[in-house]
């Protein structure tokens, strides 16, 4: 078997043990690269039709270009869409202009998140996060038990052996399930092409500059780059050197930044 | 390259140096980002050390602040020759599961040894893990050749003592290198302060390793769930050995109902003829399955609800005969107990402590009977891995992994 095959494989695998055990299940899509890759997987896994909800959390901050990708794909691919939003807090003002960038992001995406939670009584979330993209993330587990404060216990997590998930305990009160985590990023470019998934047209390069990865329109630069199609940007990650986060804003205000978002349920 | 990726995990007692050797590797294969370089730079200095290379992996604010490593990390390089997916081990006791759970998904291990110290308590502890698990493939690292000045007779002193313990655990190194991993002496490049060193340096090591895992030909297909395709009731699950083929007779375990497999699907591939090791399939097969059920070609596996196995006790509380557990394997589950403990051990002294006992203690590996409340189907891990390990849970956290004998 080739190398994304495995990879595919691995993802399906989990996706399918993660629907078996929870039907109140959705997935989160950010519509960037990474989970937009777990939807086409999903998509593969239950051989065209998503049978759980997709969850966009909006900040209001993000590109008009998401936004048009969200609805056009949102239709093509028959998704049941959940849009969630803190209304509250963005009426507000909740910006990342407006105090620390910490507080926004728990507040528009963490709690906004939080509340589309317990608003559906979801109990499990797929969602497509990566070990190469970040230190932190690189210790996470495949299942990831969350308690009612949402709170992921970093200092103990559970045993996770041959593909055997935990099940759920009493103090379990949903689950994140990551079913991307073994891919890098040049992996998730290598499949985009191979299976031809769309993808949102900032990746790729206008007027000599691309995003490489996307969050709020405020809180994200572009990088200098010459790729304008999906194989000019795996011919990028081939030869660059530079690291996939190196524009957001949120891993530079201090080392443990995404260490405090994430112990505070951040995705 | 190769087309499969190499799963190699990082282990050897507390302060041995297995963060610091999986940082400077990147750094010395220029894997690691100069922005990220930068970063552990700035870090480094913060907390008033020189670069630190094991925070490329102990990211957590806690594993700096203590110098410890806490839980697993995986990081991924290449070498022109394939893929590899490095997993960085914790050293302490306390932290045992976050080791046997990063060890579960390797096929080689590196072995970390201080020359000053020699092998101590979780050396041993990781090794008899590593042999349970059936990794085969080790490469001791004498780290920190530069506190003995590279002393050669040092290093076949240690030598000798690495090879009397590992032979008794039926591991046999396939090198046991010196380096300094903070220096990066032997690490991507040869040193020239060892040059009565004659062997590979961890990079070529590594690459000499293979990822060829041998397999049986014997069809095992749990099923994993079954779903509605097209109208048709289609059972998905991953070929966990063997090959599945169209219009093959099989046998649904453990009833043993003959079935013959109608069709193989996956989305937007019509036609599929066969389906081999790890691919994710759905099957008709003209009888109702469900979950748990496993397909085989024929009946070769052991279908029953005594199962007789080496387990490793995963959490920090005992275990008592008679307490309920549930066991997972593939995707079958079951309700049971153990009934008997044959013998336990304490691994880091490779002795055993009781026979014929009553109670399993944390850290400690036992060789066990489990009664479970039906029959299951089993393979021993020798002949079927996938089939032949599993873990046990109580109150939904897991709390050991098995290994059948």
């Amino acid at each position: 078997m080739d190398h994304l095959s495995e990879l595919e494989n691995k993802s399906i695998f989990i996706i399918r043990e993660a629907y078996y055990r929870f039907k109140d299940i959705a997935v989160l899509w950010s519509i960037g690269k990474d989970s937009t890759t777990l939807l086409w997987l999903c998509r593969k896994a239950f051989f065209g039709k998503i049978p759980f909800p997709v969850i966009h959390i909006d900040t209001s901050y993000k590109f008009p270009e998401i936004y048009a990708f969200r609805d056009e794909y949102a239709k093509k691919w028959n998704l049941d869409l959940i849009v969630g939003k803190n209304e509250e807090e963005i009426k507000k003002g909740m910006g990342p202009t407006k105090g620390a960038k910490l507080d926004c992001c728990n507040e528009l995406k963490t709690n906004a998140l939080k509340a589309t939670i317990a608003r559906h009584g979801f109990k499990a979330l797929l969602l497509g996060i990566r070990r190469d993209e970040h230190g932190i993330r690189a210790k996470e587990r495949v299942f990831s038990p969350r308690d009612e404060n949402f709170k992921w216990n970093y200092e103990d997590q559970p045993a996770e052996l041959w593909d055997q998930y935990k099940s759920t305990a009493e103090e379990d009160n949903h689950f994140r399930i990551h079913p991307i985590l073994h891919m890098t990023e040049l992996d998730i470019w290598k499949y985009v092409q191979r299976e031809n998934i769309p993808m949102t047209e900032l990746y790729f390069s206008k007027n000599g500059k691309r995003y490489r990865s996307i969050g709020c329109k405020p809180c994200c630069s572009p990088v200098e780059s010459e790729a304008a199609t999906v194989s000019d940007v795996i011919h990028e990650l081939e030869t660059s050197h530079t690291s996939e986060r190196a524009g957001r804003a949120q891993d530079k205000e201090d080392a443990y930044t995404m260490q405090k978002l994430r112990s505070l349920g951040y995705m | 390259m190769e087309e499969k990726t190499l799963h190699i995990v990082i282990v050897g007692h507390i302060d041995h140096g297995k963060s610091t050797l999986v940082g400077r590797l990147f750094y010395d294969t220029g894997c690691l980002p100069p922005d990220k370089v930068e970063e552990l730079k700035r870090i480094s200095a913060e907390m008033g050390k020189e670069l630190e290379f094991a925070y490329m992996m102990d990211h957590l604010e806690e594993e700096r602040q203590k110098g410890i490593t806490i839980d697993i990390a995986h990081t991924f390089f290449a070498t022109p020759k394939r893929r590899y997916v490095i997993i960085d081990a914790p050293g302490h006791k306390e932290f045992l599961k976050n080791m046997i759970t990063g060890s579960s998904q390797a096929q080689a291990a590196l072995l970390l040894v201080d020359i000053s110290q020699g092998i101590k308590e979780q050396t041993r502890r990781h090794c008899y893990i590593l042999g349970l698990l059936g990794i085969k493939q080790v490469a001791v690292l004498v780290n920190k050749m530069d506190m003995v000045d590279y002393s050669e007779a040092s290093y076949k002193a240690i030598r000798a003592e690495i090879g009397s313990v590992l032979g008794k655990l039926n591991i046999k190194p396939a090198y046991i290198i010196p380096i300094a991993a903070r220096l990066g002496d032997n690490i991507a490049g040869k040193s020239d302060k060892l040059p009565w060193f004659k062997g590979p340096t961890v990079l070529e090591a590594l690459d000499s390793f293979s990822t060829n895992e041998a397999q049986t030909t014997r069809l095992r297909f749990p099923v994993q769930d079954v779903y509605d395709v097209d109208g048709e009731k289609t059972a998905v699950g991953r070929v966990e050995s063997g090959v599945v083929r169209k219009a093959q007779d099989v046998y649904i375990l453990p009833d043993g109902t003959k079935g013959r497999i109608t069709a193989i699907k996956q989305f937007m591939r019509d036609d599929i003829g066969s389906a081999t090791v790890g691919e994710c399939i759905g099957v008709t097969s003209g009888s109702a399955l469900k979950r748990g059920q496993i397909v085989v070609d024929e009946v070769s596996s052991t279908i029953t609800d005594t199962i007789r196995a080496n387990i490793f006790w995963l959490i920090d509380k005992d275990y008592k005969i008679g307490i309920p557990l549930t066991w997972k394997c593939a995707t079958q589950e079951a309700k049971g107990k153990i009934e008997k403990i044959h013998k336990r051990f304490d691994p880091a002294s490779i002795e055993v402590v009781e026979e014929g006992a009553k109670e399993i203690r944390p850290a400690e590996i036992a060789e066990v009977e489990i009664k479970l409340d039906r029959k299951v189907v089993i393979d021993r891990f020798s002949d079927i891995p996938e089939m032949g390990r599993f873990v046990l849970e109580h109150m939904g956290h897991p709390v050991a992994g098995g290994i059948i004998i």
